[in-house]
């Protein structure tokens, strides 16, 4: 397992220097001068073209490409923001957490409403509740975020005021956000769930467990819900990441001081070494959960940790075989079934 | 020796659906089982003879599934009758079931041993431990060595994933045990050496069986008595003996001679010709008649009831024995 680790970690960097690259080539590619947003239009050309020297957008797109990566893999910079010449890896520092724990927040509450209800419709289909948890989750899939959040802040901000309108400084500033987001995450998991429940519900298998008689609720838990399980985690996942990458919408309107709301206003000014590093972390956190993914799957299902195990380090089963040939041996659960 | 384990009782099952109507899957069926005997329930696929089993057990899915009418007494107490909290000591622990599928029934995700020790915890009184320590002895009872205890279902063939369902089966030392086609899955040579382990431990621990199987070799080899069952009705029923000798039904003769005869004269089979009626369209009187060579103009009349052919052997037809 722990070579399996080192290896997904080893393959990471390839993919992380094909991130890197592209958002280098659509930044390049992008028209509009930072010079022109950052500077006001009233400086001569001389300090324009000294400022554009000094931040390197002058040399050539290869060296400013290697200088970029050159930088963070020798010396960890990650490069100055163009407005204020600070390291972007404070900004980033400071932003990222919120949108972490934004984004942690709304897959709990997602987690928690999605896969219960999903259990429960899937226990009940085709009854009234099934059918009316369906509509509800329609609504709840069919509901933008920013308008769901809008409609929130409306509400509960400014009619009742029961929570703080901006900011994300405590559990109360939490609230409105992680339920706008985590209501449209919920109702995709509630399908997900569902769906993935029904397909074991009727496998042979759990017919056995209630030969056997065992009680309902270890039927549902044990024999269905674990092996649903695979598809529902690959969406909370999905769902994690999502949350990860498109908090700037509701990072906007609830004015929180995220790592989406960063890159938007990066955007804007044209302040590439921010838009990178933004997107790099960004990056760095969905191959991560990923491989968390592939690890969880491990964990659920024996069958996927022995195909893990019986890699070898640059194909699947070769490095086994090979040992097989010279020690006659073959591994337990090493894909090769008895 | 006569004293029933079990006795159905006129049991009728339907399957109901608004797209394809009601599917009359079993008819009035009639059955006993005696302590430690093997009785044998023969039929094409589709005759019925799962839903038979699933109702003793009150497995069936339902819905689409009602049972209309009908009693299934386990030594005097009605099955049908009794809450679902009962129903679950019934299960594993006094009756249990062998399904056909072995390549399914078990839990992928579980260690065999623990779900051989999953049954045992559930009916008998013993602690982990000891639940963990009669399931292996159950493995090695069923011929496999109980250092496999921890493998995973994916890593064990066919024929050893049947072996376990057979020790889940029998672990707590059931009263009767329900096989549902339990060599179906497997291929010849394995087929024989699950029967005889099956035969043998049904001995050692004095259960009676039922026998679902298409296959009458099978029956030949392992029953005590015979039930042909055809389009949710027994169409005949005795001791395999006296079915074998004096195949009286059309049909049981029919399926006689679609099997290959090696010793006679016959060089071709001779399958039945048609197909098993419609379970939504059942036809009037005699379920098999537009199938019978011998079909009369009464059989198409009324229902036809069982009739002594002789001792404990009877048959539902009007032309037997004519």
């Amino acid at each position: 397992m722990a070579r399996y680790v080192v290896k997904r970690l080893i393959f990471m960097i390839p993919v992380l220097l094909g991130v890197s690259f592209l958002i280098f080539v659509i930044l390049f590619l992008t028209p509009g001068d930072p010079v022109d947003v950052i500077l006001s239009g009233q400086v001569t050309e001389d300090v324009r073209e000294a400022w554009r020297e000094s931040r390197g957008l002058n040399d050539p797109f290869f060296v400013q490409y290697f200088n970029f990566i050159g930088g963070i893999v020798l010396h960890g910079d990650w490069g100055s923001s163009f407005v204020n010449g600070q390291s972007v890896t404070g900004d980033i520092m400071l932003r990222f957490p919120n949108t972490f724990l934004l984004a942690c927040l709304t897959t709990v509450i997602a987690c928690v409403i999605g896969i219960l209800l999903g259990v429960f419709t899937a226990k009940h289909q085709n009854t009234w509740l099934d059918t009316s948890f369906s509509v509800v989750g329609m609504v709840g899939i069919s509901m933008p975020q920013f308008w769901l959040g809008l409609l929130l802040l409306i509400w509960f901000g400014l009619n009742l005021k029961w929570f703080p309108v901006s900011g994300f400084d405590g559990p109360r500033y939490w609230v409105l956000p992680c339920v706008a987001l985590g209501v449209q995450n919920a109702a995709i998991l509630l399908r997900f769930t569902r769906t993935s429940v029904l397909e074991c519900i009727r496998q042979d298998y759990v017919r056995t467990a209630r030969a056997k008689g065992q009680t309902e609720s270890v039927i549902t838990w044990h024999h269905i819900v674990r092996n649903a399980l695979i598809p529902i985690i690959t969406t909370v996942g999905t769902l994690f990441g999502g949350a990860l990458g498109t908090a700037m919408i509701l990072e906007q309107v609830f004015s929180i001081n995220g790592l989406g709301r960063l890159m938007v206003e990066a955007i804007a000014m044209r302040n590439y070494p921010v838009v990178r590093a933004s997107v790099l972390i960004l990056a760095i956190s969905y191959s991560i959960i990923y491989l968390v993914l592939d690890l969880l799957y491990a964990a659920v299902d024996p069958r996927i940790k022995a195909d893990f195990e019986g890699q070898s380090f640059f194909g699947r089963g070769r490095f086994f075989a090979a040992r097989a040939k010279k020690t006659g041996h073959f591994p337990k659960g090493g894909g090769a079934h008895a | 020796m006569s004293e029933n384990i079990l006795s159905v009782r006129n049991l009728t099952v339907k399957y109901i659906s608004r797209e394809t109507g009601v599917c009359h899957a079993v008819n009035d069926v009639s059955l006993d089982v005696k302590k430690g005997e093997t009785i044998g329930l023969v039929g094409e696929t589709g005759a019925g003879k799962t839903t038979i089993a699933l109702s003793i057990l009150r497995l069936l899915p339902m819905p689409p599934a009602r049972i209309v009418s009908g009693e299934i007494y386990l030594q005097g107490e009605d099955l049908l009758k009794m809450p679902e909290g009962g129903m679950r000591g019934i299960r594993g622990g006094r009756i249990s079931m062998i399904f056909q599928d072995p390549m399914t029934a078990l839990n992928p995700i579980d260690r065999v041993g623990d779900q051989i020790s999953e049954m045992i915890k559930l009916h008998l009184d013993l602690n982990n431990a000891q639940a963990a320590g009669k399931a292996a002895e159950m493995l090695e009872m069923v011929g496999i060595p109980s250092t496999r205890f921890n493998d995973y279902p994916h890593q064990f063939s066919g024929g050893m994933k049947q072996r376990v369902i057979i020790a889940i089966a029998l672990a707590c030392r059931p009263e009767l045990l329900l096989a549902d086609e339990p060599t179906t899955a497997l291929d010849v040579t394995i087929q024989a050496q699950v029967l005889n382990m099956m035969k043998g431990l049904k001995n050692e621990l004095g259960t009676s069986m039922v026998l679902i199987t298409h296959d009458l070799g099978v029956v030949a080899e392992t029953c005590d008595r015979v039930a042909v069952v055809y389009a949710g009705e027994i169409v005949e029923i005795g001791t395999a003996d006296a079915v074998f000798e004096k195949k009286s039904h059309p049909y049981t003769v029919g399926l006689f001679n679609s099997l290959p005869d090696i010793t006679g004269e016959r060089k071709r089979l001779l399958p039945i010709a048609g197909l098993m009626p419609d379970p939504t369209a059942l036809p009037e009187g005699c379920k098999f008649s537009p199938r019978c060579p011998a079909c009369g103009e009464a059989c198409t009349k009324g229902p036809v009831g069982l009739r002594l052919e002789s001792g404990t052997h009877f048959v539902r037809c009007l032309k037997a024995g004519q």
